[in-house]
């Protein structure tokens, strides 16, 4: 029988398996990371039709979170403020600001600033604020130091193995329902017990079925 | 002549087996059947190849465009309704699953049960079993609403931190025939190798011998290769015989394991699969009627091979044929009112057309088998076994629609009516099918000749005289089918004993 190929080809069953074995945790790595939410949702930071700065106000003015999304303990919707909150202020600060000229405008001409949603679920996804809220979640577990942000960005994936995570092991995330809207609020050495003990004296049994966020 | 026909002594004084209806007529030598079948892929390709490929292919890009067609517009462009939400998709899908059985049927079950005369059909038959896999699967992929999600259906670890049902048929269902499809392709390319090679040691060009050589793995018949081969082989077909069994009973469990009058029935899983084989060696004997004249095939895949086919259909049409007086029997038994209606729906309500296209092709026909004279004419086995499919096409239909469409509550009763959509989709998948095994018949050994030399006389040790000389004259007895084309210039031609067809047809030893 004449010799087809060269010697080097003894090479390839080896080349074959190794470039297999390659593919494969490329293919994983791609998969289970590239095309995760964590890669390509966390991080998502668009460009504002105002510049407001989170960082200013939360983080320096230290205003409370509630003062302006002021429906959070109470509907499934946190509400972005009306310009009319802004205007409570700024219709006596910073008057002249060019960069307030379109919460002015807003404000004039009576039309809502086109805000650009950052934290985006689908509409097949029910969440409700009020409900997380009202049982310890920070604000900061899901949002990240907004207070540090000086344009908000998404930090957590927003998926739902993210969301079950928690709901499979609230006492990990959990905090005293007063330090909710607390920024760089730092758990306590045996916060795993009083969580656990919370989640016993209030009855916080996070669902995992389908019905409680896709109905 | 010298009538070296069933259980004459040997040369040795012992009672040879394989004097027994030889398996290969014409006496064809090693090297005559490495010629008849290398010949199709090696000469140029012929005219009425292209044609008929041209025809498939355009079935199949009908096929794309029906499903392009169907996945912008949705499944709403089918027929299927409310009541009836399974339609010609899971018909077709069952169909077809069916068909792909026999391949496998031959390959592994009758290899088991050391049938040589498989040798001359297996390949074909796996080739059938691969191209109609690739047929069904496409139907559970697109008859589902959003095809985009179906790796859903699949136990991959996901941000969702979610899995598969894994009570639900329809996932097993993803698992067998994706097995059996893996399964049967590495069935059939082990099968294949030393045929490859075959091909790789006469290869005249370039790139065809390369080609070849890196698809023959190194073959080099050595007796370490064969050794491992046969055991591979072993195992294989010990691994796809319970697949076989247990795909379509899986396939069944769709419907056995629902709730519905007409379906939750415990005979389903047996019951399918006989009708599975019924229907696959259906396709064979359609295929290899047609490809062993146009092949010149006709000392390779004899008439007694068709015979053999031919029981194998009647055996199981007679097992469907029991299945079906069965369920009837078990419905009136029941005593259970939606069960006695279902079957009385079947026989006699809307759909009772297509229970009696049934009853005709699947329990009725397939008896003409019992005579002789008709199991061994082709025209007549040709006709039948594309009655058996219809009536099997049939079957499906009849199990889904007729279940679904009048079930517990007489306010969702309804009638299917196929779209031009789901006719054209399934014409495509015949287009797509004929692609694939057109292309087969180009490119690929269609014999498996290194199986077959096994069954040829000569190749049994007791074959020759102990002072090394061949007992007897190859086998000139035995009539020689004269090949309607081609490959017999390779044969020198002066051997050969015209046959004519009615010799064809007594040729039974």
């Amino acid at each position: 029988m004449a010799q087809i190929f060269p010697k080097k080809a003894n090479l390839l069953p080896l080349l074959t398996l190794g470039a297999s074995a390659f593919g494969f945790v490329i293919a994983v790595f791609l998969v289970w990371y590239y095309f995760s939410p964590e890669f390509t949702d966390v991080g998502y930071r668009p460009e504002q039709p105002v510049e407001f700065s989170h960082e200013f106000h939360a983080g320096q003015l230290d205003m409370d979170c509630r003062y302006c999304h002021n429906w959070v303990e109470e509907a499934s919707h946190s509400n972005v403020p009306a310009t009319q909150t802004c205007m409570n202020c700024h219709n006596q600060i910073k008057t002249e600001s060019p960069k307030l000229a379109p919460v002015r405008e807003s404000w004039a001409d009576d039309v809502p600033i086109q805000w650009v949603k950052v934290h985006h679920l689908p509409d097949y996804a029910r969440f409700s604020h009020a409900s997380h809220v009202d049982a310890g979640v920070g604000c900061e577990t899901c949002h990240g130091r907004i207070d540090q942000m000086e344009v908000v960005a998404q930090s957590e994936p927003l998926s739902m193995g993210w969301c079950l995570e928690c709901h499979r092991q609230p006492e990990l995330y959990l905090r005293p329902t007063d330090e909710v809207t607390t920024m760089g609020y730092v758990q306590p050495a045996d916060f795993v017990d009083r969580n656990l003990e919370k989640v016993r004296r209030e009855g916080i049994r996070p669902p995992t079925n389908c019905s409680a966020c896709h109905y | 002549m010298d009538n070296r026909t069933e259980h004459s002594e040997g040369p040795n004084g012992h009672d040879n087996f394989h004097e027994r209806p030889r398996l290969v007529k014409g006496g064809l030598t090693f090297n005559d059947i490495t010629e008849l079948v290398s010949y199709h892929a090696e000469r140029k390709t012929p005219k009425a190849w292209f044609a008929a490929f041209a025809v498939a292919s355009s079935g199949a890009v009908l096929l794309l465009a029906m499903l392009a067609y169907q996945v912008y517009n949705g499944v709403g462009v089918w027929g299927n309704n409310q009541p009836v939400a399974w339609g010609w998709p899971i018909v077709n899908f069952v169909f077809w699953v069916g068909i792909g059985h026999a391949g496998t049927l031959i390959s592994a079950i009758l290899f088991l049960f050391r049938q040589q005369w498989r040798t001359s059909i297996n390949r074909a038959a796996e080739a059938m079993t691969i191209f109609a896999v690739i047929c069904a699967l496409i139907f559970p992929t697109f008859h589902v609403g959003r095809v985009w999600a179906i790796y859903w259906t699949l136990p991959i670890p996901n941000q969702m931190e979610m899995w598969p049902q894994f009570k639900s048929p329809l996932l097993w269902d993803v698992f067998a025939v994706s097995s059996y499809f893996l399964v049967s392709l590495i069935f059939w390319y082990v099968g294949m190798v030393p045929d490859l090679a075959t091909f790789r040691d006469r290869a005249k060009g370039f790139f065809r011998k390369r080609i070849l050589g890196f698809l023959s793995l190194g073959w080099t018949g050595a007796n370490r290769h064969w050794r491992n081969y046969e055991k591979a082989y072993l195992l294989l077909a010990g691994l796809a015989t319970p697949l076989v069994l247990s795909v379509h009973s899986v396939v069944s469990f769709d419907f056995a394991v629902s709730i519905l009058p007409g379906w939750h029935t415990t005979i389903f899983p047996p019951y399918f699969v006989a009708g599975a084989i019924f229907s696959g060696f259906a396709m064979v004997v359609t295929l290899l009627v047609i490809t062993r004249k146009i092949y010149s095939l006709e000392n390779l895949i004899t008439i007694d091979h068709l015979e053999k086919m031919n029981v194998i259909i009647l055996v199981t049409g007679t097992i469907v044929g029991f299945a079906y007086i069965t369920e009837f029997f078990m419905a009136w038994y029941s005593g259970l009112e939606y069960e006695q209606y279902a079957f009385l729906n079947r026989a006699f309500g809307p759909y009772a057309w297509a229970y009696w296209i049934m009853m005709t092709c699947n329990l009725v026909t397939p008896q003409l088998f019992w005579f002789k004279k008709l199991r061994r004419s082709i025209p007549v086995m040709f006709t039948l076994s594309i009655f058996v499919n219809i009536g099997m096409w049939f079957e499906r239909f009849v199990i889904t629609i007729t279940s679904l469409h009048r079930d517990f509550l007489p306010s969702s009763w309804g009638y299917y009516t196929p779209t031009m959509v789901d006719v054209l989709t399934f014409v495509g998948t015949f287009g797509l099918f004929f692609t694939l095994f057109l292309l087969f018949l180009r490119f690929i050994p269609i014999v498996a000749m290194a199986e077959v030399k096994t069954a040829l006389p000569e190749s049994d040790p007791h074959h020759y005289e102990g002072d090394g000389q061949v007992a007897s004259t190859r086998g000139r007895d035995v009539p020689y089918i004269k090949p309607s084309q081609g490959y017999q210039s390779y044969r020198g031609g002066s051997q050969s004993t015209p046959l004519s067809d009615d010799d064809e047809n007594s040729s039974a030893a």
